[in-house]
Order: structure tokens, then sequence, then C-alpha cells
């Protein structure tokens, strides 16, 4: 494993070993590429606990955040990251922006390409939408969801989260609940969490299960506590409240009793269990607040992380090229 | 004017010939087809070894989008690339704007065809007013203006009740009712098939049985009403299914096939790139044994006919978030040599099925001329190089648009010539035959 890179104003810093210009999925990341972002992670993290946040890693770089879904944690999570490394950030979301005039995303791209941005960090409800800006743009393009895609920093947040917690991620039965079919937080999951050496169950109701989901190299079931059995992570996704329009679900109460996350299915799982939630949640829908609330949730953790995890992504990516800047 | 056609391979399978002849041209129709023809008065061509005369090909499954939607293509766009491929005559769908559902609009488009003076046009009718699915149009007006069969394509018909109907009044004109078959609320606002490439990209699905419930539905009801029956781009294992039953059971069913459909799978959704608008059609590229199913019916004979769904769209309507692009790809120029190359080079047909699949049977269901080299027919005639090496280039297409995921590709076999009553209204300078 590599060491840390830690970007300290006094040191030359160190060349990005991510292969790539833009993170777009998970699929496409390699093993070496998911630890280095989680290393570097681990020094960002320390950042945040000094009394002065910042560092000139990113000074002089403008990074736009672009997002055309409502989005509170990542957007801000996204914020405070990029000021954490000095960015210039600018915050644009689709009310505001000309797509409300009809204007294409390719143009809408295009045009803030012109003012030459570094960065563009991208939230939208189309999956691919970023593949298409990454084919349009000089600019590093980070997938900050594209719709029931990917959503890769959230699984690197949730991975640093469980390696924190676990201090490894092979081997782990990882258990992910809930709305399969539309979540591009499971999809992200799945890659990388099999990537590292993870034991992956997913379970939810036939109905929004993934096509071919044996293709994923994941075990499958409707049966919550097959699933959760002796699991050492339980990750609970969100159920949209729009699901019973589609036929997906009869009600939401019946989800509860068929795949809630109680404190008595807790007890299925090991002693020592962690619970994740992504957000937003729906207490009582796929968890129950006394496991939201209790001792085993890590759900404020990952919230937390979520600012290192995208402080290391933005600096391996733009951060870590050669800088111009006399610091 | 006459024109001699010396030693071409001459595959005309309605009339059972394939073998080493001369085909003399008399104005703008055929003669003789015949052994060493004597060349009196007439432009003797003589046919490269290899080359292939048939009679001319026949996309009975193409939007020319005209009138309404000139940007994507006009009539003279599409007849210039239906030659450019090989087809002396294409079929246009109705969802034209306004919707060809009455004289008028077929009056227009046959206008600008004859203005064109390129591929034959061939106007099919919409089904129900506007293409609603509410009250049939007026169907007698339409064939009477020159409309050859009827079709709400772009969506199914909306109800079983109005299929049937449709089915027993076309009937009377001799005309077939066209399908695209659907199960709208299984389609919902599915973009791709339904498998593990859609899955990876969270491309909403298609299902296979969507389409396959269209194809029972028509079958079942054209077995009701005795009438001519035919399924439009079928993609599926399960509609195939469904039409060799309807076949075994005497329903006159009969179906195309897409050369997409039988040439790509899923997999183009995921590579070489992701998310490639040129890869999104409806119905969508299926999965492999689904793509074979499709080669088998067109080796075994259940599928009767090779048509493109032609689809033109504008490169900015392509150029968007894939969810959001339009459905479609153009096929006129790709068609004749991806069959070449994937159907007959690979063994799957020999070159008299071909013939029957892009001429003989669009004629005969469409009820219009050609599909064969008789005498005294129209001197519609379609060249094969079978071994020319095509290279695509969408950049150099004739279509107004150039949506197709075939860029690039190198395929074995192309067209050397299109004629049209008589006059060669494409001959492609690289094949080496000289007109």
């Amino acid at each position: 494993m590599s060491l840390p890179v830690i970007p300290n104003v006094n040191e030359t810093p160190v060349v990005t070993a991510l292969r790539r210009k833009d993170l777009l999925s998970i699929a496409d990341l390699a093993p070496d590429e998911i630890s280095l972002i989680l290393d570097t992670a681990e020094a960002m993290k320390e950042i945040g606990l000094r009394p002065i946040k910042k560092v000139p890693a990113l000074r002089g770089k403008t990074v736009v955040n672009l997002f055309f879904e409502a989005s509170t944690r990542t957007r801000t999570s996204f914020e405070i990251a990029e000021k954490r490394l000095s960015a210039d950030t600018l915050n644009i979301a689709a009310v505001s922006s000309s797509v409300a005039k009809g204007e294409s995303l390719a143009d809408t791209t295009l045009n803030l390409e012109a003012m030459q941005p570094d960065m563009i960090v991208l939230r939208h409800s189309s999956s691919g939408a970023c593949h298409l800006l990454s084919r349009l743009c000089r600019s590093a393009i980070i997938n900050a969801g594209d719709g029931m895609h990917e959503h890769p920093t959230q699984a690197l947040l949730d991975a640093f989260t469980i390696r924190e917690r676990k201090k490894r991620l092979a081997g782990l039965k990882v258990a992910i609940v809930g709305d399969l079919l539309h979540s591009r937080v499971l999809r992200s999951n799945i890659y990388l969490l099999t990537k590292m050496g993870a034991d992956v169950w997913v379970c939810g109701p036939p109905t929004l299960m993934l096509t071919d989901v044996a293709r994923f190299g994941v075990h499958a079931t409707s049966t919550i506590d097959e699933a959760i059995a002796d699991s050492d992570v339980i990750m609970l996704l969100r159920i949209q409240l729009e699901r019973m329009e589609g036929a997906f679900l009869p009600s939401l109460r019946e989800y509860f009793n068929v795949f809630g996350m109680t404190e008595a299915r807790l007890r299925l799982a090991r002693p020592n269990v962690i619970v994740m939630h992504p957000g937003p949640m729906n207490r009582g829908v796929e968890i129950a607040s006394e496991v939201a609330d209790g001792p085993y949730s890590v759900i404020h953790d990952q919230v937390a992380n979520g600012v290192a995890v995208r402080m290391a992504v933005l600096y391996l990516l733009v951060g870590g090229v050669k800088h111009e800047t006399a610091a | 004017m006459k024109r001699l056609l010396k030693r071409g391979r001459v595959v005309d399978p309605a009339n059972g010939i394939d073998g080493v002849y001369d085909v003399l041209i008399d104005g703008d129709r055929i003669a003789t087809v015949g052994r060493d023809l004597p060349g009196d008065g007439a432009t003797v061509v003589q046919i490269p070894k290899g080359f292939i005369v048939c009679p001319g090909f026949i996309d009975m499954h193409v939007h020319l989008r005209e009138p309404g939607q000139e940007h994507k293509e006009t009539v003279a766009s599409g007849t210039a690339a239906a030659v450019a491929g090989g087809f002396t005559a294409v079929a246009c769908m109705p969802n034209t704007t306004p919707i060809n559902d009455n004289a008028n609009v077929t009056a227009y488009i046959l206008a600008r065809a004859a203005e064109a003076g390129l591929a034959r046009v061939y106007p099919i009718g919409a089904v129900s007013r506007g293409s609603k699915g509410e009250l049939l149009a007026d169907i007698a007006e339409l064939k009477k203006s020159g409309c050859v069969a009827i079709t709400d394509d772009g969506h199914p018909v909306a109800t079983a009740l109005l299929l049937r109907r449709a089915m027993e009044y076309a009937e009377m004109f001799g005309m077939p009712v066209i399908e695209h078959c659907e199960d709208p609320s299984l389609k919902g606002d599915g973009v791709a098939h339904e498998g593990y490439h859609a899955a990876t990209l969270g491309l909403r699905g298609i299902p296979g049985a969507c389409e396959a419930l269209g194809v029972e539905r028509g079958v079942l009801l054209s077995e009701l009403t005795r009438s001519a029956f035919h399924v439009a781009h079928m993609s599926a294992r399960a509609s195939l299914r469904a039409v060799r039953k309807g076949k075994e059971a005497g329903v006159r069913v009969t179906c195309e096939v897409a050369p997409h459909h039988f040439t790509l799978t899923d997999e183009s959704l995921v590579s070489p790139i992701s998310y490639d608008t040129n890869v999104k059609m409806n119905p969508p590229l299926r999965e492999a044994a689904d793509r074979d199913a499709m080669l088998s019916g067109i080796a075994d004979g259940s599928v009767d006919v090779i048509a493109t769904d032609h689809a033109p769209h504008h490169y900015d309507e392509k150029k968007v978030e894939f969810d959001r692009a339009p459905f479609g790809i153009v096929g006129l120029e790709t068609a004749v040599s991806l069959s070449l190359d994937r159907l007959v080079h690979t063994g799957v047909i020999r070159l008299p099925r071909l013939v029957e699949l892009l001429s003989v049977n669009p004629a005969r269901i469409l009820g219009v001329a050609g599909g064969s080299l008789s005498p005294g027919t129209p001197a519609d005639l379609t060249i094969l190089a079978p071994d020319l090496q095509v290279r695509i280039e969408a950049s150099r297409l004739r279509s107004r648009s150039n949506n197709t995921p075939f860029d690039n590709w190198q395929l074995r076999g192309g067209v050397a010539a299109t004629f049209v009553g008589g006059r060669p209204l494409f001959v492609d300078p690289d094949a080496g035959l000289v007109v």
C-alpha cells in the first residue's frame, strides 16, 4: 500500500497516481486507485481537525459545482472540500441556470468550459450525463451522482468509513438492502466492495432487483434475514416515496414490515455490526429510528468522511498535477 | 435507349434464375434476360466478374421525415441515401408533421419524390387519424392517393379493437397493417434492452416481452380477421417464436428485421464507448440470444424481410443525455454491406435468399412493382460487388443525418450501382463498374 499523500504547503506536490482525467465511475477504477484515494483521504481528514482547516493545494484552481438535481449533503460536502483545498468554487443549480431557458446540457457545459474551469462536479438525473461531459470537456469531470448509474464519491466515503471501523474491506460481509434497481449508490458500492474483496449481499423485493444480478458478482436474495445474517456491515438504501406508482411496492408500511431494519433484525448480524445509510433517510420505512439513532449507526461518520474523501478525489485529479504556484 | 448488362451473375429468385446471364434494358423496362444477347444498338455494360445483378432492393421501413422534420431528412436526401445504399424503392412511414393520414400529405410526399427523381417512394398511411389511436384514418382515400399499407409506427395501434378494425377494413383494399409491436405499459420510460448492460449503466429497461406481447396480439387478430399483418422491426426471440407459431397455424403474418438487430447486441451500450446515443433505438439492441434468433429466423425463412427502420435525427438531437435522446439510427446506406458481410459471407444465407429478403418479399407484401427481372417490368436493378471492401464513414453519408453506430466499420461487400427505371442513379466509383 502506498503512503498517504499529504498536500503540505511546504512540500512539492506528488504527481497523482490516478490514471484518468475524470472520476466518472467506480467501475473504471483499479483497486490500487481506490486504495490511493482512501489513503489520501486519511491525510485529508486530519486537515479537518486543525484549527485552520485550509491548505493551498488547489489554490488558483476553479471548480464548478453543476447540480441539476436537488442535493444538500453532496453539494455541501463538495463545497467544503473545495474550500478546504483553497479552490475557487462556483455553484450552479439547475433552476437558476439557462437550462430553464431550454439550453442543452452540452451547450451549458461548453459555455462554462469557455471560462476555463479546472474541474466540473456534476450531479444530474440522467445516467451517463457525466460521460457526455467528459467527451465534450477539457476540464476534469467528477460524477456527483448521475441518474441510476453511479455515485462514486458516496461509495468511496462508505468504504472509508468501513475501513475506519473494521480496518479492512476484504472478507467482510456487507449486506445492502433496499431499492436496488434505481440506486446509483448501490452500483458504485457493488463495484467498489467487490473489487476490494468484500463479500457483498444485496437484498430487496424482486420488483426492485437488478437485472441479471448474478453477473454483478454479488449474492442476491429477497430474504432479509439471510442477507444480514452474520454481516459485518449493513447498508440501507433509500426507498423513494413514489415507488408505489410503478407498482414496485404495495405500501411503505408493507416494505417496513418485510425489509425495514429493526433492532430485532439487527441481532442476526455480527455483534459489532455497523449500520450505514447514504441519506436522506426515511425513518420507519427502510430503517427504524432506534437503529438510525442507535449505537451501531455510523451515519454521521459517513457524512463527516465525505468531506475528506472528496478532498482526496479533488486533490488527486487536479491538485496532484504540477502546480505553477510559488507556494 | 437500350442498355445491355453483359455477363453478370443474375440472381432473380422470383424467376428461379441464378447464373451468368445478360440483361437487356429497353428504356425504363426489362426487355430480356438471356445468354449471349446481341448488343445491337444497346450501350453495353460489362459486369465485372463476381458482381451480382438482381431486382432492385426495396426498403419497406424508412422515415423520410418530410413534411415537417426537414432538418433530419427530406424526401430528396432520403432517396439519395436510398439509391446510394442499393435501394430502388422505399416505403415511408407516416409519422411526419403533420401525420400522413390524408390524401394531401400523401400527394405532397409523392410530389417531392417525383421532383427528386431518385428512388421510388411508396407512402404508408396512418391507421388512425393523427396516429392518435382513436378514429380510423380515411383508409380508402389513402389507398387512392398512393399509400401501400397502413401503420401507426412509432407507437403500437392503441387498442386491440382499433387494430382489429384496421385489419378488417384495410383488407378490403389489399393493404397490410404494419405494426410497431409493443406493450406501452411494459415499455414505460425504458430506453434500452432490459438486461445486464442496461443494469450496469442505470438505464431503464425494455424487456423483449414488451415487443412479443404486441406480436402475439397482432397474430391473434390477424387470425381472427384473416387479414395481412406485418411485424415491423422485430428484435426479440419471443417475437420470432410468436411469428413462427402464427405461420405454422396458417395466419397471414409476415415480419421484418433491421440490420442492426442481426448485427449488434446490447453490449454496444458499453463498448466501444458507454452511453452512445447512436445505439439508442426502439426496439432496442437486445442480447446475444435475441440477435442469434434473428439470424436463425433469417436463415430458416421465418423472417420475410430485411428493412432498415432508417430513422434520421439531427446531431443536436442526439448530442444529449442518453435518456433524452430520440430513438433511431440511419440505415439506408449501411444495410446492404451489413447484410453481405454478416449474412452472406458468414454463410447464414446464400445470395438468392438475400434477394428474397431485400426485394422479392417486400414487393409481394406491399403489392408494389419490382421483386423480379421479368420482361416488361420496370428496370429497377441493384448491382452488388460482393467482395468490395467498404468502409462506412458517417460524415460521408448522403442522408441529411449521420446517426449511425457503424461509423468506421470495415465491411466486405457493397453496392456497385443502382438502376431505377433503367437509369443508373448511383454508381460507386470504387467498385470498378462502368455504366
